[in-house]
């Protein structure tokens, strides 16, 4: 495996974002190809759906990934309740943005703009993560996970319990919809607007070429997923190279150093886990909010399992891995794997009902109804797929795609200061010298 | 956790006590208010409801039976759960797959032997798709033979992914070990969804029922359930209490400082861990089975956070906390019913999972050496 | 005689170096009746002694004294089953070690305690108290994170010159886990030494650390008391111990048996017969 060893190398001597967009666009690839192996005259039209909605994918597991990687690539808290905070995030903008006089059955709302709504999301997703936080962080590692799964349960039982689908407080009507959710301002449909109006000449454009207008909206709303990713990768790359990074990472390799030294852990770790948190709220809101309707089955714990997936794959520590296992996750291991199952040609006739025909076939040395089986069924073996993926990474390559990176936490070059041979002392450089002799080095 | 704690633990102390304290008060209200709801008063003061209802005794046993019995099967299938954490030293996330790998393989072998000379397809019975629904009366046999399936079947299960999965990483931190086991988790649950299906078959129903007092009845399945996971939990009680093995566990469980100190366990007793843990845990899938009557691919890993909360409760390490632990979060579970709507009763069981691991983490059994 | 010689014989034998604690004032730590209890073993039992401040004081001992016990309780590792810790005057027992550092009094462990994923120069930039950039506003604001740049280079080039000191410059862009035992242990020192302390504890600092190593770190910690730091010593070598410290303080069974300077320890027949394993 050498050569895939040496390839891997040159690709990460490129700069981060050059490789990032290599990925992604390796993945749209990869995509239009298998369009335009199985779709036929459909080709193009298939081919546009595929990269729309693994964009669409990527960009939401990159906003996880990141606020994972956060808490638990630097901080070292192990939260495992993703879906809950996403669903604090998803169901605060959605009570904010619904309609204040929906349509007959549904829920109303406070019906103020998706904007306000996204930030309402992102801030109590951050209150409800201080929350739990306060009394839990102190907890090791693997007490952490299990609160935090615990945590995620009651949140989405509370938001399916019937008790607060609907409430007026204070005249003002709103609710959770209960177990049959709630419509709100449709993210994409927003977008939708935007690509329809001043950019619909695009739209027309596309469509000549065979590409239905819906999946250029998604495509677009992909991009704006994308650019959400960049700019949480700008905040977070500037928040963890500096001292504020530099302690958190202190505090995931020993706690009790880090304290010793004068910090008050606590103080950040709260910091670190709210500002994940909000993370996770707006991708709550903007992936299975997307088109403007959630329901509590949609954040059950499943969810958090596979951002942990990419997180390794990608490398924890790094946030450059961390988009890099979204995309290869989201992509390779949960997308691409179910349109095989569904676009791969029979083989040979209808493949059979249940595992039982397929296998007594091998009886007969007939392995194609086992083969077809399996590919009909490719959707659930996928996770069959990531389970193993998982298990060979921490086995055999823990730090995944770039946890081996140094990427050591600060604000400026860590290169040895030129002329720094104890002579004369620069001026304005010179804050706290107080002690006398400069105590430095043999060339006295 | 001996004396390399981390610091902030010992900060604790001051909130804990708070805590408890708020715990306690919460827990007298809910007895005052159970004694005053079964005399079937009701105290108001300013036009809120204070405190008592209505309750009648026969609703109450009935939910102390039902919390009872569940609980005594979550019990048994936290026994696996409990000796993995404390003598393997991870967190097993695939504990809830492996309690729905045993009940399947047990069912399906119940299924085939009842369905025996029905002339039904071998692969309707494999799938549960006769229609067929058996209770201990009327398929004694079958119900029999697939408890026993269910019980050796999942320690080969166990054991496989052990040598495959655990072993290659023995000696690895927690974490990695519990990231793994996530990995097998959502590898078994998707081997038995590929290979059954998604669907929620119903295969079990109640033969015969016993009638208690007017208004409580006990069917012949939860009879079983009692009997089988009583019976069992004695048995786990004497290989503790009598073997060689079964010291050696105790000793192991009672004093993790001695464990650590003494190094390594040998594979002898991981295997023995394993064998003992995923017998235990299949037997309760079956019984948990056996009881709702129906069977699906994640039925397991749903009950998971359940099976935690009756392990930390009851102490990890504690074979005998387990078993309390989970009677007691049965209990809850089932008991909560009087006070919460039926869509949070679930919600207060991981409550009290989440006071205990803030309040007391080495659980309510901790210390009670069993020696 | 080298400097540190000259420091402990001046200091030494003279009249004005208390002999034992009570005669001290004004002393920087104070330590009084503590008392720390772990399940049925008492491994502090009723021990005091204060410590003069700008002093190198030496605490000795033979195995299961109790030393590293009450280092423990005095830095709020462990918090004391009885007993008061007062630093400069105030009282200290029990609070958090990042109180405590913060207030000054910071400690480096027997084990070194490297951060081993992170890099020997992360792992001394780390500690300055009080950086600008910890506050996770300001490392990612615009306007402010220049600021915040600006105060970054001042460390930088501080944790340079410490590590150069330390002789362990060469190592700045290695993982602080790939370190010799030695090279951790002037880590730990270095590290310590950067957050800018009133009082240090140094935790048996010089074990597997070269000799010549050893003097320059000892000239070193002259240097800084001069400028005011007060150092509390755990070492096992006797010789470092009676030639540089001036106060010595023997534990023995969880109290203090002895204190005085290195003459009078020498002298005392009940400190030899505890060394030799005997009960006094």
């Amino acid at each position: 495996m050498s050569t895939a060893h040496d390839v891997w190398d040159r690709l990460e001597t490129l700069p981060d974002y050059g490789l990032v967009a290599l990925f992604i666009l390796a993945i749209w690839l990869l995509l239009s190809l298998f369009a335009a192996l199985v779709g036929g005259p459909q080709a193009p039209n298939l081919a546009a759906g595929f990269v729309s909605s693994v964009t669409v994918l990527i960009g939401a597991f990159a906003l996880l990934t990141l606020a994972l990687n956060l808490q638990w690539g630097y901080t070292g808290l192990f939260n495992i309740g993703v879906a809950g905070f996403m669903a604090v995030g998803a169901y605060t903008t959605a009570i904010l943005t619904a309609p204040t006089n929906p349509a007959a059955g549904a829920v109303p709302g406070l019906g103020l703009p998706l904007g306000i709504g996204l930030l309402g999301g992102m801030v109590m997703a951050a209150i409800v993560g201080a929350l739990a936080a306060l009394p839990a962080l102190r907890l090791r590692a693997d007490y952490l996970a299990i609160v935090t799964v615990a945590l995620s349960e009651i949140i989405r039982l509370f938001v399916n319990w019937n008790g607060v689908a609907q409430l007026a407080v204070a005249g003002v009507e709103f609710g959770t919809g209960g177990a049959t959710g709630i419509s709100f301002t449709s993210p994409s449909g927003i977008v939708a607007g935007v690509v329809n109006g001043p950019f619909s000449p695009l739209v027309a454009a596309a469509e000549s070429l065979g590409v239905s207008g819906p999946n250029v909206v998604n495509f677009v709303y992909g991009l704006t997923l994308l650019a959400l990713v960049v700019a949480s990768y700008w905040v977070l790359s500037r928040l963890v190279n500096s001292p504020f990074g530099r302690v958190l990472k202190a505090i995931r390799e020993d706690e009790q150093v880090t304290q010793s030294l004068g910090k008050d852990t606590r103080l950040f770790k709260i910091k670190a886990f709210m500002i994940g948190c909000a993370l996770m709220g707006l991708a709550g809101a903007l992936f299975r909010g997307s088109a403007g309707y959630i329901s509590p089955a949609q954040f059950r714990p499943g969810i958090t399992f596979y951002v942990f997936a990419a997180l390794i794959i990608g490398g924890s520590g790094s946030n450059t891995g961390s988009i890099l296992g979204a995309a290869t996750f989201s992509a390779l291991l949960f997308y691409l794997p179910a349109r095989l199952g569904e676009f791969f040609p029979n083989i040979g006739g209808q493949a059979p009902g249940n595992v039982v025909d397929a296998v007594a076939a091998l009886g007969a040395l007939d392995v194609s109804p086992l083969v077809a089986y399996t590919i009909a069924n490719i959707s659930t073996l996928r996770f069959v797929l990531i389970g193993v993926v998982l298990i060979y990474i921490i086995q055999r390559r823990p730090l995944g795609l770039l946890g081996h990176r140094n990427e050591p936490a600060a604000s400026v070059d860590l290169r040895r200061p030129a002329a720094a041979d104890g002579g004369e002392p620069r001026d304005a450089r010179r804050a706290s010298s107080a002690r006398g002799s400069d105590g430095g080095g043999d060339d006295e | 956790m001996g004396l390399t704690e981390s610091v902030s633990n010992r900060r604790q102390l001051p909130a804990g006590l708070s805590g408890v304290s708020v715990v306690v008060a919460v827990l007298v209200y809910l007895v005052v208010d159970l004694a005053v709801k079964l005399t079937g008063t009701t105290v108001l003061a300013f036009g809120f409801h204070v405190i008592g209802g209505s309750l009648s005794v026969g609703s109450l046993l009935s939910m102390v039976i039902d919390g009872l019995l569940v609980g005594l099967a979550v019990g048994l299938a936290g026994i696996g759960l409990s000796m993995t954490y404390s003598i393997l030293d991870f967190a097993n996330f695939a504990h809830g797959d492996t309690v729905t790998a045993g009940a399947f393989l047990g069912w399906v072998a119940a299924y085939v032997v009842a369905g025996l000379g029905s002339g039904a397809a071998f692969a309707d019975l494999f799938l549960f798709d006769t229609g067929q629904q058996l209770s201990v009366i009327s398929a004694f046999l079958p119900v029999l033979i697939g408890l026993v399936v269910a019980g050796g079947g999942t320690v080969g299960v166990v054991l496989l992914v052990d040598r495959l999965t655990y072993r290659p990483m023995r000696g690895s931190d927690n974490i990695s070990l519990l990231i793994a086991s996530i990995g097998v988790a959502l590898a078994l649950r998707y081997l038995i969804a590929f290979v059954f299906g998604t669907q929620t078959s119903g295969v079990a129903s109640s033969g015969a029922r016993l009638q208690l007092i007017p208004g409580l009845a006990v069917t012949d399945n939860e009879i079983a359930l009692l009997v089988v996971s009583v019976g069992l939990m004695l048995g786990v009680h004497l290989l503790l209490q009598r073997t060689k093995l079964g010291k050696a566990m105790r000793a192991m469980a009672d004093n993790e400082d001695l464990a650590r100190v003494t190094g390594i366990p040998t594979e002898r007793v991981i295997r023995l861990t394993w064998v003992l843990g995923g017998a235990l845990a299949g037997i309760g899938g079956y019984l948990l089975v056996l009881e709702s009557g129906t069977i699906s691919f994640n039925f397991g890993w749903i009950l998971l956070l359940l099976i935690f909360a009756a392990v930390i409760v009851g102490g990890i390490g504690s074979i005998y906390g387990a078993m309390a632990g989970g009677v007691l979060i049965g209990l809850v579970d089932s008991l909560a019913l009087i006070w919460l709507p039926s869509g949070l009763t679930r919600a207060a069981a991981f409550a009290v999972l989440i006071a205990v691991l803030l309040l007391n983490p080495s659980g309510l059994f901790s210390g009670v050496s069993t020696a | 005689m080298s400097e540190p010689e000259a420091v402990g014989a001046a200091v030494g034998a003279d009249s004005d170096v208390p002999t034992t604690s009570d005669a001290i004032d004004a002393p920087l730590l104070e330590v009084d009746g503590l008392r720390k209890e772990f399940g049925g073993v008492t491994a502090v039992d009723g021990a005091s002694f204060r410590v003069a401040p700008g002093s190198f004081t030496g605490l000795i001992g033979p195995n299961g004294a109790g030393k590293s016990t009450t280092f423990n309780c005095i830095t709020g590792i462990h918090e004391p089953t009885g007993g008061t810790v007062r630093f400069d005057g105030q009282d200290v027992t029990g609070l958090a070690p990042f109180t405590l550092a913060q207030q000054g009094l910071v400690r480096t462990f027997q084990i070194a305690r490297e951060l081993s994923e992170m890099t020997v120069l992360e792992n001394v930039m780390l500690a300055p108290p009080g950086q600008t950039g910890e506050s996770a506003l300001r490392a990612v604001l615009p306007g402010l994170r220049k600021q915040v740049r600006e105060a970054e280079r001042d460390i930088v080039e501080d944790a340079w010159e410490t590590l150069e000191f330390f002789q362990i410059d060469h190592l700045a862009h290695e993982n602080a886990g790939s370190l010799s035992g030695g090279q951790r242990k002037l880590l730990e020192m270095a590290r310590v030494l950067s957050t800018d302390p009133e009082m240090v504890l140094l935790d048996e600092p010089l074990a597997g650390v070269n000799p010549t190593l050893e003097e320059k770190l000892l000239d070193r910690i002259d240097e800084l008391r001069r400028d005011g730091l007060t150092f509390l010593l755990v070492e096992h070598d006797m010789d470092i111990i009676m030639r540089h410290c001036e106060h010595i303080i023997v534990m023995h069974q969880g109290q203090v048996l002895a204190e005085g300077d290195a003459e009078t320890i020498q002298s005392d027949e009940r400190v030899l017969e505890a060394y030799l394993g005997g009960d006094v």
